[in-house]
């Protein structure tokens, strides 16, 4: 039992990084359609901005730990926004229009780029950063094997929480939310009412970017590490949270990243850690067996 | 020295349209006067949506110039502008032969969705609105008021917060209209709005679509195969025939044009008898 709830607690964290990043693939996979394969390479850049930022202020300018958590956290989700604005800009405005497959692989040619790119100017090793909130809160003792709560876990889940809800606000009641909803479903006429469907989707980018910069920011501070390669597996994890959940649906990313989480977590601690990713992945297969469309999609119905 | 008054609002000149080798719109001229409503009509295949589709920026005309003037200095070349700019900058707004409302949104969303721009802009691209600035409250309910008046006006109000995909058939035509009025259009432009009605619905149509040019800030201009609609509500009538103009005028002078009469009804039985004397049948 012990076991159970410190894996359920350890599966929720994890799932909650990966809800942050399956939000950036469903919203660009929502407004035009396409699978942003870069966007895993995206979150690694981020976490390596937030590892730059956070030795800045805590090693050079001598911040204290939690208002230096925070700006990091802002500017990160700044700077990554702006770093995923200029890849829309660049690799995939020009081939708006073009085959569908061209943004697609434009997409892994910019992931092979990042990837390769952070790895010359931040060298192959892991970098690591100072652990922070290591305190862990007792909550269920049995057999002498304590089961707890850590203060990063605490953050972790409260950041996102807050951060969905803010998110989700947004999309569903301001101007540029109903835009965005208005160019998933008919771009040009969302156009003949005058809005900026470029626009649009490049903001759709940026707040991908800007999730997915929180979820870096909480994975070096949970992991305390991260290389030039470790966008990839949460990248697809991330993904397969999205698929699983259906994609284009918001609340489904979340619940995809949560499951995901919750399965590897589990299955490491009762089956065998070696599997953990099958054992993801194989989920994903029966479900989209059993509901083609995921959890929370909505199937496409054609009117003739 | 023209007035604004004697300016036409649309100035359509020399619009070709081909598609390869298929010419679809030949040479076309045409004026939409302001506070009228003009109605483009002609058999089937004549080429009315493919005007539409160079106004509203769906096809970049072959050749021909399309100007929407707004005053004496204010011009619009419409074939030049961007898609958006077309609806937000010359403000021409259109409704679709199939409707193409936002399925998924509900009624009111279909019409907010429709000021887009001023909202945008009132909430500092949508920052300000998510600390529930002061002046994009007073933006967003002014939005609302206009959005609610149009739903009042298209006897919606009940059904504000539906699906606009579940609303039925002749509610979806009246909504996409309402939703093209809440951009503030100087130019509306209709697509076939009476396909589909039913009598009492074409009725209503009809008293909504006067109704907004007798309040005098929007012209319209509009494609329509139900004759009792054009011959009732039009000002002006424009008539194609394979992409050709063969007729412009009053609704009177239209309806008795030898010209439109062939092109609609083909000609008479006893012309095809005497061809077929001729080549010897």
């Amino acid at each position: 039992m012990a076991i159970f709830i410190q894996q359920l607690i350890n599966g929720l964290t994890l799932g909650s990084i990966y809800g942050l990043i399956a939000i950036g693939y469903t919203m660009v996979f929502g407004i035009i359609g396409m699978v942003n394969f870069a966007h895993g390479d995206v979150f690694m850049v981020s976490a390596f901005v937030a590892l730059l930022l956070f030795m800045i202020f805590t090693t050079l300018l001598h911040w204290a730990l939690v208002p230096a958590l925070l700006v990091v956290l802002v500017l990160a989700m700044a700077i990554t926004g702006l770093w995923n604005w200029t890849i829309e800009r660049t690799a995939y405005r020009p081939l708006r229009g073009s085959f569908r497959l061209a943004p697609l692989i434009s997409a892994i040619g910019m992931s092979i780029l990042l990837s390769n790119l952070i790895q010359v100017i931040q060298g192959p090793r892991n970098k690591p950063v100072p652990p922070m909130f290591t305190q862990v809160i007792p909550i269920y003792e049995e057999n002498g094997y304590v089961a707890g709560i850590g203060y990063k876990q605490i953050v972790i889940m409260v950041v996102t929480a807050v951060l969905l809800a803010l998110f989700w606000y947004l999309v569903q009641k301001t101007p540029l939310g109903r835009a965005q909803r208005a160019c998933e479903q008919d771009q040009k006429m969302a156009a003949l009412l005058g809005i900026d469907v470029d626009r649009t989707i490049s903001l759709t980018f940026v707040m991908g970017a800007a999730l997915a910069a929180v979820a870096g920011v909480m994975y070096i501070m949970y992991y305390g590490v991260v290389n030039f390669a470790d966008g990839f597996v949460p990248g697809v994890k991330a993904f397969t949270a999205a698929v699983l959940g259906g994609i284009g649906s918001l609340p489904g990313a979340v619940i995809g990243g949560l499951l995901i989480g919750l399965i590897e977590t589990m299955w490491s601690a009762y089956f065998s850690i070696d599997y953990k990713d099958v054992a993801a992945f194989s989920l994903l297969a029966i479900t989209l067996v059993f509901l083609p469309t995921g959890l929370l999609g909505r199937p496409e119905v054609e009117k003739v | 020295m023209t007035t604004i008054s004697s300016m036409p609002l649309l100035q359509v000149e020399h619009l070709t349209m081909r598609f390869g080798g298929l010419v679809a719109v030949g040479d076309l001229s045409f004026d939409v006067a302001r506070g009228q409503i003009t109605a483009l009509i002609g058999p089937n295949g004549a080429g009315k949506t493919t005007v539409f589709n160079c106004i509203t920026g769906f096809y970049k005309p072959t050749e021909g110039r399309l100007t929407l003037n707004h005053d004496a200095n204010h011009h619009y070349l419409l074939e030049r502008l961007p898609d958006h700019d077309i609806n937000w900058k010359a403000r021409v707004a259109r409704t679709f032969q199939n409707i193409r409302l936002f399925q998924g949104m509900t009624v009111l969303e279909n019409l907010l969705v429709a000021q887009h721009n001023t909202l945008m802009r009132a909430s500092g691209y949508s920052l300000l609105g998510l600390f529930n600035a002061k002046s994009y409250r007073d933006q967003a309910d002014l939005a609302l008021q206009k959005a609610l008046h149009w739903l009042e006006r298209i006897h919606l109000l009940d059904r504000a917060d539906d699906a606009a995909g579940d609303l039925p058939y002749g509610d979806q035509r009246r909504l996409e209209i309402a939703r093209a009025m809440c951009t503030d259009p100087l130019l509306l432009c209709l697509d076939e709005p009476a396909a589909g009605l039913n009598p009492k619905e074409s009725l209503e149509l009809n008293t909504l679509l006067t109704g907004i040019r007798d309040e005098g800030k929007t012209s319209l201009l509009l494609i329509e195969h139900d004759m009792s609609v054009v011959m009732t509500i039009s000002d002006h009538v424009v008539v194609l025939d394979y992409g050709v103009k063969i007729a412009d005028g009053t609704p009177d002078a239209v309806r008795n044009d030898p010209k439109v009469i062939a092109a609609y009804l083909g000609v008479d039985d006893d012309e095809v008898a005497e061809v077929e004397a001729e080549v010897g049948l």
